[in-house]
């Protein structure tokens, strides 16, 4: 028989949040800044996720997308691909929609201190790596050299062009864009996201890099780190599952013996390496 | 542990007290020349020597769907959390089936407690009773739980013209003390009982080349055997052999409304990593598309993932997956037994 008492509170209720601020990034993507009803802060690290509900339609992972720097509110940049993005797209200011979380451990924080740090994002991997980089800017004596490295598939698919062109006026940010197919307008780099590495000169001692993007991307990134000297366990990456439940009940985040939503999402390389069917 | 005698004349008073009683009583039933658990309206619908049930007993506290919440769609939309639960009593469990609600305990209570399970699990009583017809395909002796030493209330162990009873807990004593007309039970019937169990082992006809402690690290080195490829290919992804599993815990979540639209409910029902779109993800992506990964991926959990996260096998042996499976592939025995040939 079991001994323990049976908890009072479900871990499948949500909390209420209300919908304060809707911004455009991009055809498929928006913004979506919420606030907790009951007046509470969310309580996240970078890196974490929440499931997001649409009473009625479902429940949804989404990354948060917000530094938890800022306070009152977070924000969950979102593409619509399915049944509760979809929802979440026509929603209109003042709607209530619900939030379980923060889930997962969220990027190495504490063990990025004092390094230098090289973020590589690959499309819509800049929504959660968003959060980390907010986080630094906002603490950005904590930590040494700044590199973000964006790849976008197109111009008109880089994701928070403004907060790109505001990073790129920082003198205490690198950061390096490139799109694998250009057009008319665009000047800058043409190529994956890999093609950016002979530009950066990092010491391998120093750096720690994260990586989010497409899986596709990662053993390319992965082995561009590698040839650099980064070590396998200062590689971080987040990967995508579809976490139904987010607290490693439900079995759909599995990796081998591992439950994404429990140990990870995020992961260094060292880890993923062990893992089949990983990435 | 405590033993008592309960003759065969007074099982079914027993029975009826039980049935008469505030719970509800469920046990195994005859039903199309099967069995299967189902409430019982009285004693005589009730089959001790059944060989296994068509589904496990698990259906009673980790429903096939089950409300998770409850909610009223508009502007201010209101949330309530739902966990159900009455008395229950589970009559007739037999020792495999217990040790997978063993697991499941552990499961549902560890890190994130579960309150819908643990809920329903705390209003259970668990009445065993020794599998002594055991199912063609079942394999318990080879995984050590063709009998239980714990997880019930109280266990019975047909020994002829009685029920050897023991018991596991005060309130199986109180139930029995309550309920059943016992006596003390003698040195040469509870002699009698292990002979019984003897007996019942030499009926099991599948038997595992390999000790349970050992599958993990056979696992290991059995990623790449070209058996996951080869077997895989007959599978229907139907998953039958999920659904009859007692130990498979996974599950899907949905939203339900209302045909007025004003209000509706999240349930969550079995799922199962044998079926196409379990490992699929937004846009497209599916991280176990083919057969062979997820054939792969449903013998390791019941062989390595689940005793490496929670102590406890994820297989009991009890042989339902491969009396339920269409191409004849889901035996977790064939599979273990055949890798363990490969690696010699």
């Amino acid at each position: 028989m079991i001994s323990q008492a049976v908890p009072q509170a479900s871990i499948y209720l949500p909390h209420l949040a209300e919908l304060i601020r809707v911004e455009p990034i991009a055809e498929r993507e928006k913004v979506f800044e919420f606030r907790l009803k009951d007046g509470k802060e969310l309580g996240h690290k970078p890196g974490q996720f929440v499931e997001l509900s649409i009473f009625g339609i479902g429940e949804a992972p989404i990354s948060i997308s917000s530094s938890p720097t800022k306070k009152g509110s977070f924000e969950l940049a979102v593409r619509n691909v399915g049944n509760v993005t979809n929802a979440l797209h026509n929603l209109d200011i003042g709607a209530t929609v619900g939030i379980r979380g923060p889930f997962g451990n969220g990027f190495p924080v504490d063990n990025l201190k004092g390094k230098d740090i090289v973020i590589v994002a690959g499309g819509i991997g800049l929504f959660p790596l968003r959060s980390l980089i907010n986080y630094i800017l906002d603490k950005r004596s904590e930590f040494g050299r700044l590199i973000i490295l964006s790849g976008s598939r197109t111009p008109q698919e880089r994701m928070f062009v403004n907060e790109l062109e505001k990073w790129h006026k920082r003198e205490d940010v690198e950061l390096l864009e490139t799109v694998d197919e250009g057009d008319e307008e665009w000047t800058g780099h043409v190529g994956v996201v890999t093609t950016l590495s002979s530009e950066v000169h990092i010491d391998p001692e120093k750096i720690f890099a994260v990586v989010v993007g497409p899986p596709v991307m990662y053993k390319f990134v992965v082995a561009e780190c590698q040839k650099k000297g980064i070590p396998d366990e200062r590689i971080a990456m987040s990967l995508e599952r579809r976490m139904k439940c987010g607290i490693g009940k439900c079995g759909h985040c599995q990796i081998n013996g591992v439950y994404v939503c429990q140990e990870g999402p995020v992961f260094t390389y060292a880890e993923v390496k062990k893992l089949r069917e990983a990435i | 542990m405590e033993n008592k005698i309960i003759e065969k004349q007074n099982m079914a008073p027993f029975v009826d007290n039980l049935i008469n009683a505030e719970a509800e009583v469920i046990g195994p039933k005859r039903k199309d020349g099967k069995y299967a658990f189902d409430k019982l309206i009285e004693t005589g619908e009730l089959c001790l020597d059944y060989d296994t049930t068509l589904l496990p007993p698990k259906m009673y506290l980790f429903p096939p769907k089950e409300t998770l919440i409850k909610f009223e769609l508009g502007k201010e939309p209101k949330v309530e959390l739902v966990a159900e639960a009455k008395p229950l009593i589970l009559f007739g469990v037999h020792p495999y089936d217990i040790k997978a609600i063993e697991l499941l305990d552990v499961v549902f209570s560890t890190t994130n407690p579960d309150i819908n399970y643990l809920s329903k699990r705390e209003k259970a009583v668990i009445i065993g009773v020794d599998c002594l017809n055991p199912n063609p395909n079942a394999f318990c002796p080879s995984l050590g739980t063709a009998t239980a030493e714990t997880g019930f209330d109280l266990m019975l162990t047909d020994i002829g013209d009685s029920y050897v009873v023991a018991i596991g807990s005060s309130k199986g004593k109180q139930l029995l003390t309550k309920y059943a007309e016992t006596r003390e039970a003698s040195q040469a019937e509870l002699a009698q009982r292990n002979s019984e169990r003897q007996k019942a082992l030499a009926r099991y006809k599948v038997t595992l080349s390999i000790s349970p402690e050992e599958l993990p690290q056979l696992l290991d080195k059995s990623w790449d055997s070209p058996w996951w490829k080869e077997k895989s290919e007959k599978c229907l992804s139907c998953g039958s052999c999920i659904v009859v599993c007692p130990t498979c815990f996974c599950f899907d979540v949905q939203d339900d409304v209302t045909l007025n639209l004003k209000e509706g409910e999240r349930y969550r029902q079995w799922d199962g990593c044998m079926l196409a779109d379990f490992a699929a993800v937004a846009g497209g992506g599916n991280f176990r598309k083919d057969r062979e990964s997820r054939f792969r991926h449903r013998i390791y959990r019941k062989g390595k993932y689940i005793w490496e996260r929670y102590g406890k096998l994820g297989c009991v042996g009890c042989g339902r997956c491969a009396s339920a499976c269409l191409a004849e592939i889901a035996s977790p025995a064939e599979t273990f037994n055949r890798l363990k040939e490969e690696s010699k």
